[in-house]
């Protein structure tokens, strides 16, 4: 089994609103997979509908193989967007509590609690009251309550909004490593930076569809334009400029270089190659730069939203 | 997975370490008997004001009627003093009033010829009170002059007291009456005051895990069903913990304090009921009297008074407190809560009345019989009719009905609480609510 969570043909609707028509998705095992979309896409919909929260009216969402029963609960962490904690609970009794509601044994929700906080280094906020704490510090608390039970599949919301860079490296260094221990991750965020850093696999959902899916490289190559970016010393820059636009279409580009280029950006057609602009180029002056225009997800993510 | 205990643990632990919870528990007994003493402080005080109150006579008869000297209200009575000089006299000297008989060839003539002058407006009992010594002492007086033997006509009154018996053969008497009556209130009012201040702590705690936004965490884990009776069931039994607190603290206190101060208290409280029980005691039958009233306990229904009354108490709490959760789970906070509780409390208050008016007045009416069906004011108004006497076919079906209904408004509040819990911002309104109800 290659894939751990496989929905198929998803439906809700609240009423007469529709918020997801007919989603399916498959999350491979492993797998970082960012599901992005526009505010009020459906991806919380979504998300509840994994863990459960609220029922799809058609279509089928399975778990390892079967499909999706109380017990899984078991096996799902889930960070929302919208966290919070007790306010007027101590924090060792309030992370024991999430983590008995998980399944997990007291004495055995005790052991793990002392190695997350001795290793995130919170271990003497146990008394501590969660109204005490700061913002990050209890969304610390609340990342240690997601991935105590060790689950198979995580999912975060926004999983960074609240910490500082610091902490925000730390966090995502621990997602990191749990996707080494075995974890497949569903990673929701706005934030396309981190969706590059992260990601291997994306879905982006849009007005209640789905738009795209698929291995973030793949969708790249799929996005890629064509374009490259050079840098050529040449004796007459003006008159290169001239000469390139003649042949392909030419845009400025902007890049850091020591020499003193013409720096543009170069669309070739699909049936050339770059060697073939590249031998071009070679032939006019000296070629201190040459790279492809890679999409970003920021680019893909904005321009499949605006054509769809 | 059964969560259920875990959250009723938690919902109770909660409340119960709760700082206001404790102090709540400890001392809203001891204010409520320090505003006791407070009243009756203030009551007796006015109470022991010496007032004086100057008499004008001019019928002749104020040295009959005026013969009490023990009391706090003192009457003067002013000889060869006019009318208007009397008045004059009695501003100055800020006496409480001035009381003018006129004179009269009949006594009948006074009946509406007596007149009260004073600063302010005289308070009732005052009035009152003169108004019946002096109608009692011209009473006698008219006897005598229409050729009564005073004497013959005390002798000749007659008092009745009805013995009732029910034609199964049960007895009852005023004393059972009473009782039984004083029964159905306090368990009614226990029952009206529980769901009000623990329907809405659990309406609060709901509010306060959407206000928290922990609500998402805890039904990732939970079915929004588990968690909300969780809630239901905590709450509850920290209120039984707290109430049953209040009383033995109450009654400890009250024990103490009558311990000490039992005389003082037994002067203040010198209502009508002190007369007649300081009546009873002079017949010195009061032993007898306690008798009674012990018989009179031992001859209710108990068994059958304390089973319903837990049934009633457990399913009209369990019923209302689900509505409570309901409101908790559609609101962000609770002023948003107020147009919501007019559904609750219309019918809370409505069997209140109909138990405090109708079954009083005819236990096994029509009113009280179908509203004592109703499930949403069986609890009240049938805790109120059982002392006296249901069939057990009625007692049945009115629980029966009402745990049925509990069934469905838990139903219907888990489909709110549902929704509710994960919608933020907006104030519903009813047709939004009655929409979630398909969601």
């Amino acid at each position: 089994m290659d894939n751990l969570l496989v929905a198929e043909n998803i439906v809700k609707t609240y009423g007469d609103y529709t918020a997801l028509n007919n989603v399916s998705l498959t999350v491979p095992k492993g797998s970082i997979f960012g599901l992005l979309g526009p505010n009020g896409a459906g991806k919380t919909s979504f998300i509840r509908i994994i863990n459960q929260i609220t029922m799809p009216d058609s279509g089928l969402v399975t778990l390892d193989g079967k499909p999706l029963e109380q017990n899984h609960v078991q096996d799902i962490g889930y960070l929302p967007e919208e966290r919070g904690l007790y306010k007027s609970m101590k924090v060792g009794e309030q992370a024991l509590y999430l983590a008995q509601l998980k399944g997990l044994s007291k004495n055995e929700a005790k052991q793990r609690l002392k190695y997350w906080f001795d290793r995130l280094e919170i271990g003497d906020w146990w008394n501590k009251k969660v109204q005490e704490l700061s913002k990050g510090m209890a969304q610390k608390i609340q990342f240690v309550v997601t991935v105590l039970h060790q689950p198979k599949l995580l999912i975060f919301d926004e999983p960074f909004s609240g910490f500082d860079p610091i902490n925000a490296n730390l966090i995502k260094d621990e997602i990191l490593k749990l996707r080494d221990d075995g974890a497949t991750v569903i990673f929701s965020t706005h934030r396309m930076e981190s969706v590059e850093e992260l990601c291997d696999h994306i879905a982006l959902i849009n007005k209640s569809n789905k738009i795209l899916d698929g291995k973030l490289i793949d969708i790249k190559k799929q996005f890629k334009s064509n374009t490259f970016e050079v840098g050529v010393s040449a004796y007459n820059g003006t008159d290169l400029r001239s000469l390139l636009e003649t042949k392909f279409s030419v845009s400025d580009a902007s890049f850091k270089s020591i020499h003193d280029d013409l720096k543009v950006k170069i669309k070739i057609d699909a049936s050339s190659t770059p060697n073939e602009l590249l031998s071009f180029l070679t032939n006019q002056g000296q070629v201190n730069h040459f790279s492809e225009v890679i999409p970003s997800a920021n680019d893909i993510f904005i321009q499949s939203v605006q054509n769809n | 997975m059964n969560h259920l205990p875990l959250i009723i643990k938690r919902e109770y632990l909660n409340k119960v370490k709760n700082k206001s919870f404790i102090i709540m528990t400890f001392v809203s007994p001891l204010i409520m008997i320090c505003l006791g003493l407070l009243i009756g402080f203030l009551a007796n005080l006015n109470k022991n004001k010496e007032r004086i109150i100057d008499v004008v006579d001019e019928s002749g008869f104020a040295n009959e009627i005026f013969t009490d000297t023990t009391s706090a209200t003192k009457y003067r009575i002013l000889t060869n003093v006019d009318l208007a000089q009397a008045r004059t006299d009695v501003e100055e000297q800020e006496h409480y009033g001035l009381l003018y008989m006129p004179k009269v060839d009949s006594v009948s003539q006074l009946e509406e010829n007596v007149k009260f002058y004073s600063k302010d407006t005289p308070s009732l009992t005052l009035i009152a009170d003169l108004e019946s010594k002096i109608e009692k002492r011209l009473t006698d007086i008219n006897y005598k002059n229409k050729g009564f033997n005073i004497d013959k006509i005390k002798e000749a009154r007659v008092r009745v007291n009805i013995n009732q018996e029910s034609y199964s053969g049960e007895k009852t008497s005023k004393l059972s009456g009473g009782l039984k009556l004083g029964f159905g209130m306090v368990a009614g009012y226990l029952l009206f005051m529980f769901i009000i201040i623990y329907g809405n702590m659990i309406m609060r705690s709901i509010i306060e895990e959407k206000t928290s936004r922990i609500i998402e965490v805890i039904i990732s884990s939970v079915k929004p069903m588990q968690l909300m009776l969780g809630k239901i069931f905590g709450t509850s039994l920290a209120g039984i913990s707290q109430f049953v607190i209040w009383v033995l603290v109450l009654g400890i206190l009250s024990t103490i304090l009558s311990a000490f101060f039992g005389v003082n208290m037994a002067e203040m409280n010198s209502g009508p009921q002190q007369e007649m029980v300081a009546e009873a005691m002079k017949n010195g039958d009061v032993q007898q009297k306690i008798g009674t009233l012990l018989n009179e306990i031992y001859s209710l229904p108990l068994a059958n008074l304390i089973v319903m009354f837990l049934l009633f108490f457990i399913g009209g709490f369990l019923l209302y407190s689900s509505l409570y959760a309901a409101i908790g789970a559609a609101v962000d906070n609770e002023t948003d809560t107020q147009q919501f509780m007019m559904p609750i409390m219309v019918p809370l208050i409505l069997a209140v009345y109909v138990g405090g008016f109708t079954v009083l007045e005819d236990p096994h009416g029509t009113v009280a019989q179908v509203f004592s069906f109703i499930p949403f004011t069986s609890p009240v108004v049938m805790l109120m009719r059982i002392p006296f006497g249901v069939p057990m076919w009625q007692q049945i079906v009115s629980v029966v009905l009402l745990f049925a209904t509990f069934m469905a408004t838990v139903w219907f509040a888990s489909k709110i609480y549902r929704v509710g819990i994960l919608m933020y911002g907006k104030k519903p309104s009813y047709k939004e609510i009655y929409k979630w109800l398909k969601y």
